[in-house]
């Protein structure tokens, strides 16, 4: 087991972010923890990170203790803060160097695995540049080359694609992949349903400090939504009143302030039966279920607003 | 519903996980390892640095050659032990010199790497040690403190105003620990600010009168007597007090000693709470 946690919590003053989870991740894992703003995804991959003290409850990295191993485990974690702490007024390469020397790392060999990082990353050709000079999305991917300069065992990702256009976003993914594939263990956090069904092996739903949901993105979905969704759009206002009369058509409808959504395990026929009652619809669109739908189901809320 | 829960930890100052420092946590182990980042910032900010040189300069000219001239025609070298006026202030400027520094480099260079580039925490989140990373801190400002006091003793040397060679370089030892001593407890003030509006207060209820009352201008007997008790607890009368016994060469084996010992327990005390407050800040 790289990561066993029970019962873990965190507040800070007077606010709760954590409230008692339980997280298993086992070698060579993909993990997510998928949440809205201020669930406390951040707060728990900081004490994963051996960083942040645990308040209560017991937590165990690479089978040690934070409070008394803190050097000894973040020696083998790679960390990518959700917040860049890059330094500005150095060059991408010094970055890197500077950092592996941290790790105890000589300057050579520093300076040699930095190269590997950024071509990696694809960032050999700014190995010059100053970070200032960096794109949002290039000083994310630097985040992330940093990260590996210790070749850790478990990598800690915290949204490491936000602030990525689509095409980085995927180059990313693919390299996570790839670290997956030579075994590293993938923590991240993520507010997308699509990465997280993409990269993680098995995931975590928190909202409000708790867990509200745990398992695999097929598992979740299965568990809790219908295999397919219809959205219908009426106009503006409209969607409250035509719940009822679509109310038959599905298992279960939710109704948003811009869409009608009916789970149901056959979205054309529900469709289609809504076209025969004449209800006309502004738009109507029949999708798979996703994991956004298991998180609406669960919290009554939908993920990215 | 906290069946969860197996052990709640040890606390101080009722920050909840933060534990307190044990006599390990309080070593550092690390430190070479952070000697490239500190490179780094002596190459960024050593031009800033330039004009510090200029300090002693106009000191030494304006008080030493000038209100000296006016102290030592008047009732000076009697009040002073026999000692023109120059002779008196250098050693006294050497150390609020080596203060100054200490405090100058403790206050927004610090708030910086908490606040602004948060360069600490990204050390904290590497196999270093709180202590690394205090330690690298005070031996950047130490160092800081070596280059600017060696470049003023040279000024010093040249107005005539160092007894010996060896005096000097005792003074130099003794103003790089005087600075420290005071490095150490402003960055353990400086981890615990949340914003650097408070040093303004910093610097006007502690240095400025630190530097006034530090017995490097006059003599602190010359003082109502309880503010020359006042004089006599802040670290910086006793660093004068040291480095001018090594200056003039007349030093006085226990009183040094005393001053000696003032100092390190300063530094002793300024390092426990610099640890403690930056373990805490750096757990947020
Ligand atoms: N250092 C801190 N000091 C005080 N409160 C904090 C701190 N860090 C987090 N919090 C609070 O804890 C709660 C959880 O925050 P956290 O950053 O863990 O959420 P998150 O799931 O990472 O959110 P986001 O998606 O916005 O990053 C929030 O209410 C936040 O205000
Ligand atoms: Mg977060």
């Amino acid at each position: 087991m790289m990561i066993s946690a029970r019962g873990l919590r965190k507040s800070y003053g007077g606010i709760e972010a954590v409230k008692g989870i339980d997280v298993e991740v086992s070698a060579g894992e993909a993990f997510g923890f998928l949440g809205p703003n201020g669930a406390g995804k951040s707060s728990t991959m900081r004490m994963i990170a051996a960083v942040s003290p645990v308040d209560a409850g017991s937590l165990e990295i690479l089978g040690m203790d934070p409070a008394t191993h803190g050097s000894e485990i973040r020696a083998r974690l790679g960390v990518c803060p959700q917040e860049d702490s890059l330094d500005n007024e150095l060059s991408v390469m010094e970055n890197l160097v500077v950092y592996g020397r941290y790790f105890g790392l000589s300057r050579a060999e520093a300076s040699s695995r930095a190269k590997e990082q950024l071509a990696f990353v694809q960032l050999t050709e700014r190995a010059k540049s100053r970070v200032e000079d960096l794109s949002g999305g290039m000083k994310r991917r630097l985040s992330v080359a940093r990260s590996l300069i210790n070749q850790p065992d478990v990598l800690l990702l915290d949204e490491p694609t936000t602030g990525l256009d689509p095409q980085a976003r995927h180059q990313l993914w693919d390299r996570l992949f790839r670290l997956k594939q030579q075994g590293v263990t993938l923590v991240l956090t993520t507010h997308y349903m699509d990465e997280a069904e993409q990269l993680c092996d098995r995931l975590v739903i928190m909202d409000n400090g708790v867990i509200v949901a745990a398992g695999s993105p097929l598992e979740l979905i299965a568990a809790h939504s219908t295999r397919e969704v219809t959205e219908l759009r009426f106009g503006v206002g409209d969607n409250e009143s035509m719940a009822e009369k679509v109310a038959d058509l599905a298992d279960r409808v939710e109704v948003l302030p811009d869409r009608l959504l009916l789970y149901t395990d056959d979205g054309e026929q529900a469709s289609q039966a809504v076209h025969d009652r004449e209800l006309h619809p502004v738009s109507s669109l029949v999708r798979r279920a996703t994991l956004e739908d298991v998180f609406l189901r669960l919290t009554g809320r939908t993920l990215v607003d | 519903m906290i069946s969860g829960v197996k052990s709640m930890r040890r606390t101080t100052q009722g920050v909840p996980g933060v534990r307190r420092p044990s006599l390990a946590d309080l070593v550092p182990r690390m430190m070479p390892r952070l000697v490239d980042y500190w490179v780094t910032v002596y190459r960024r900010t050593w031009r800033g640095s330039v004009t510090t040189f200029l300090m002693p300069f106009l000191y030494l000219t304006a008080m030493g050659v000038g209100l000296g001239s006016f102290v030592d025609d008047n009732a000076g070298p009697r009040a002073l032990d026999g000692l023109t006026y120059l002779a008196f202030i250098a050693p006294g400027l050497l150390a609020t010199t080596a203060m100054q520094t200490a405090i100058g480099e403790s206050t927004y260079p610090v708030m910086g790497a908490f606040k602004w580039h948060r360069v600490y925490f990204s050390m904290a989140a590497t196999p270093l040690r709180v202590a690394d990373i205090v330690g690298a801190q005070l031996a950047f400002v130490a160092f800081r403190i070596l280059l600017t006091c060696t470049v003023f003793l040279g000024v010093l040397a040249a107005y005539g105003a160092v007894g010996s060679v060896g005096g000097g370089i005792a003074a130099l030892l003794v103003v790089v620990l005087l600075g420290v001593a005071h490095a150490a407890p402003m960055i353990a003030i400086t981890a615990r600010m949340k914003s650097e509006a408070g040093f303004a207060l910093v610097f006007r209820l502690g240095l400025i009168p630190m530097f006034l009352f530090s017995g490097a201008f006059f003599p602190i007997t010359q003082l109502p007597d309880v503010i020359a008790w006042l004089a006599r607890l802040t670290p910086i009368w006793h660093g004068v007090e040291l480095s001018r016994m090594f200056t003039v060469g007349s030093v006085d084996g226990w009183a040094a000693l005393g001053h000696l010992t003032y100092l390190v327990v300063v530094l002793v005390a300024g390092w426990y709470f610099a640890v403690t407050g930056f373990t805490r800040r750096l757990a947020q």
